[in-house]
């Protein structure tokens, strides 16, 4: 089954944001941070004299690849299968959880460790393996936050974005029975590390997700900033990577543009502090059994509508979110998905075909902050315009709506037609006018006049003095 | 110069003033202004909510409407994006060559009212006088998709009278986005709030901008807060003049406070 985390039955986009934004806490906490990152991004980014040439790169590499999937996955599937490692292939989340499950209990392991992957959180994972009697550790910060307090990740970099310390030493507090732990930053990561360390040590079976999946070498690279992710990958004996199909890069050179683009982007530093590159597997180095698994879960979906297809260029940096002044106000868990913000407003819905998340294109006043830092260069807007388009020609918008465009579009459809409609909206508002103001509107214009007065239709408009002045 | 003015529908509609204060100050620098009747509607609010069709009927009325227009100027930065970025799309579409080329023929002569002052007349002072504290707000379609920042400052600066003080974080939305204000009331709402945290910041009394669509939105919270800080179009401010400010506080159009109102002779 095609999923995309929890996101099917998640509340419509309004609703939950209406309770996000009831919780000052949490929007203290969206805002501080995003502010931080985006005025790191800012800094960084200004000092490259190439940047919008790196984002043309990037774009056309992103795109040619979307053309020739086919040709760059079999090519990965080669070169990583003769480097020693093993390929599989998931069409859907259910597929790719199994294909997991099963490497795991063919050597009768019992545990992973994992580094941080929004792929797995997608497929819902760690959910799976639990089912299965499999304990999943979560070994980056974020993620292990996320894992002890059984909460979602508000944020494709940042996944506890959403809590401040205090709330991250109550929770440490509680979870690993350290009733006099500190509140320093220190204090949290030293705990974090006695936590994890044991299980870097211990556990046989490793797990990541990729940011670049290399053709012409198959390898794999992830990007990060804690070094539990350089454990995860070298310690165990065995090793599994989830990796969307999307996520090919045809050439080892192309690493160029997007070791660049993507830390600037995301943390606003200029070079992750880790780097793993990995090929295949290397005798008494390293993990001794590797395996890929590429999943589809809806990506061919989305590559077959040409309009939209571009959304599979991102490399997941989340820098549109930290630009967009929706997920400020809101923070990621509004958007009901893993992937949230302007992109996860794009993405959601795409992998489900538009069966679920249709409120999220919506969740935009496309002013396009997210399509500006976007290192790819995701005409995001547009995208979300297209979606809404989709929405209303193939699944049929709200009644209510349908009713309002047509009844516009008529009115708007010949200038007699607009003369009659203002002087009709001049009557309808009598009731509801005070000193040439609308503050109490009933219907749909309420969600305007609970907190905006609106301007009444004056006696005379435009075209009408026009008229009157110039040509009477 | 002949310049054909696209009033917009809701400036018709709701803000008239802005219409009145542009034909002023493009007739006192002695140009020549046409109002073309048949004029309606850009498509913009059908287009970005995914009525394309209906989009498509409107930008062919537009089309026909202003046909052999050498030069439109539009005060709204909203519609003149919609315009310049979304038109050749909705050609593309329709995948007629006679319509691709008339848009082609359309999008280079259309401009935003600061704009076509600044960079297409070369005027910065237009001989306004408006003795007042003004702040800007950059609609997102004119900083991101028309990068009309400078010229409304530029307008401004020159007006006799007039201080002019910096927003702060004036590249974040106001959070009016056409139906999104009421689609998504709520997070609209909040981000209405920070703006006018931002605009009461700069203790100026008026808050100006190249979009009434941006200062309705703006100017009904401003008003429900019941804030002394009134929203004013560009154009209102440029059309005022020593001794005619104010002159048509009390016919003026209603909403706008009287004495703080641009105005001027007709």
């Amino acid at each position: 089954m095609i999923r995309v985390g929890d996101a099917a039955r998640a509340p419509e986009f309004p609703d939950a944001a209406r309770r996000a934004l009831g919780n000052a806490q949490l929007r203290r906490n969206v805002r501080h941070a995003t502010e931080v990152i985006r005025n790191k991004r800012a800094a960084v980014v200004g000092e490259m004299a190439d940047w919008q040439a790196l984002r043309d790169a990037a774009h056309e590499i992103k795109d040619h690849v979307l053309t020739y999937l086919a040709v760059y996955l079999e090519q990965f599937e080669e070169n990583c299968t003769r480097a020693g490692g093993q390929v599989h292939w998931a069409r859907d989340a259910d597929e790719a959880n199994a294909i997991v499950i099963d490497i795991v209990r063919r050597h009768s392991e019992r545990e992973i460790i994992k580094v941080k992957t929004m792929t797995s959180d997608e497929t819902r994972l760690n959910a799976a393996l639990e089912a299965a009697g499999i304990a999943p550790y979560e070994t980056d910060l974020a993620d292990l936050i996320i894992q002890l307090g059984h909460d979602q990740p508000s944020h494709i970099v940042v996944p506890a974005l959403h809590k401040n310390r205090t709330e991250i030493r109550e929770l440490f507090q509680r979870t690993m029975k350290l009733e006099t732990l500190g509140p320093d930053p220190q204090d949290l990561t030293g705990a974090a590390r006695t936590f994890l360390r044991e299980k870097f040590l211990r556990v046989n079976v490793g797990f990541s997700g990729a940011n670049f999946a290399i053709a012409d070498t198959g390898s794999v690279c992830v990007v990060e900033s804690e070094g539990n992710g350089r454990m995860c990958v070298t310690l165990p004996e065995i090793l599994i990577t989830l990796v969307g199909v999307e996520k090919i890069i045809p050439s080892f050179l192309d690493l160029e543009v997007f070791l660049q683009v993507l830390p600037r982007s995301a943390t606003g530093e200029r070079m992750n502090p880790y780097n793993s590159i990995w090929t295949g597997v290397r005798r008494g180095d390293g993990p001794q059994e590797f395996h890929v698994v590429l999943l589809d879960n809806g990506r061919t979906n989305v590559l077959a509508d040409e309009k939209s297809r571009e959304t599979l260029d991102c490399i997941r940096c989340g820098a549109c979110l930290n630009a967009c002044p929706v997920y400020r106000q809101t923070g990621g868990h509004a958007y009901g998905s893993i992937y949230s913000g302007p992109i996860g407003a794009i993405l959601t819905p795409q992998l489900q075909s538009l069966e679920h998340s249709t409120s999220l294109p919506y969740a935009s006043s496309l002013c396009g902050a997210c399509y500006e830092v976007c290192p790819v260069k995701i005409n995001i807007p547009d995208i979300l315009i297209h979606l809404r388009r989709k929405i209303v020609e193939e699944k049929g918008a709200p009644l209510g709506e349908r009713m309002a465009m047509k009844a516009a579009a008529f009115a708007l459809n010949g200038s007699s037609r607009l003369s009659i409609a203002q002087t009709l909206a001049r009557i309808a508002q009598r009731p509801f006018e005070h000193d040439g103001r609308l503050t109490n509107l009933p219907g749909p214009l309420a969600a305007w006049t609970v907190a905006r007065d609106l301007p009444a239709v004056p006696a005379e408009s435009f075209r009408e003095w026009w008229k009157r002045e110039r040509e009477g | 110069m002949l310049i054909s003015l696209f009033i917009t529908c809701y400036n018709d509609t709701l803000f008239p003033e802005t219409g009145k204060a542009v034909v002023r100050v493009l007739e006192r620098l002695g140009h020549e202004v046409e109002f073309r009747a048949a004029q309606t509607c850009c498509g913009q609010m059908h287009y970005n909510s995914g009525y394309a069709a209906d989009a498509r009927s409107m930008m062919r009325l537009f089309l026909r409407v202003f046909d052999g227009a050498d030069v439109i100027c539009i005060p709204s930065s909203s519609c003149v994006a919609m315009i310049r970025e979304h038109y050749p799309k909705i050609a593309d579409d329709i995948g007629d060559a006679a319509i691709r080329q008339q848009v082609e023929a359309l999008v280079p002569r259309v401009y935003e009212f600061s704009e076509l002052l600044v960079d297409k007349l070369r005027v910065t002072d237009v001989g306004a006088y408006y003795p007042h504290t003004v702040t800007l707000h950059t609609p997102c379609h004119a900083l991101r998709a028309l990068h009309v920042r400078e010229q409304p400052i530029r307008l401004l600066r020159s007006v006799r009278g007039l201080q002019l003080v910096d927003l702060p974080r004036s590249d974040e939305c106001c959070g009016f986005g056409g139906t999104f204000a009421l689609k998504n009331a709520d997070v609209s709402v909040a981000m209405m709030a920070d703006k006018i945290g931002c605009i009461h910041e700069t203790k100026a009394e008026i808050c100006a901008a190249t979009d009434n669509s941006c200062l309705m939105h703006i100017d009904g919270g401003l008003r429900r807060q019941q804030s002394n800080v009134r929203c004013l179009h560009i154009a209102e401010i440029l059309a005022g003049r020593e001794g005619r400010e104010g002159r048509e506080g009390q016919e003026g159009q209603e909403g706008r406070q009287e004495g703080l109102k641009g105005s001027g002779d007709v």
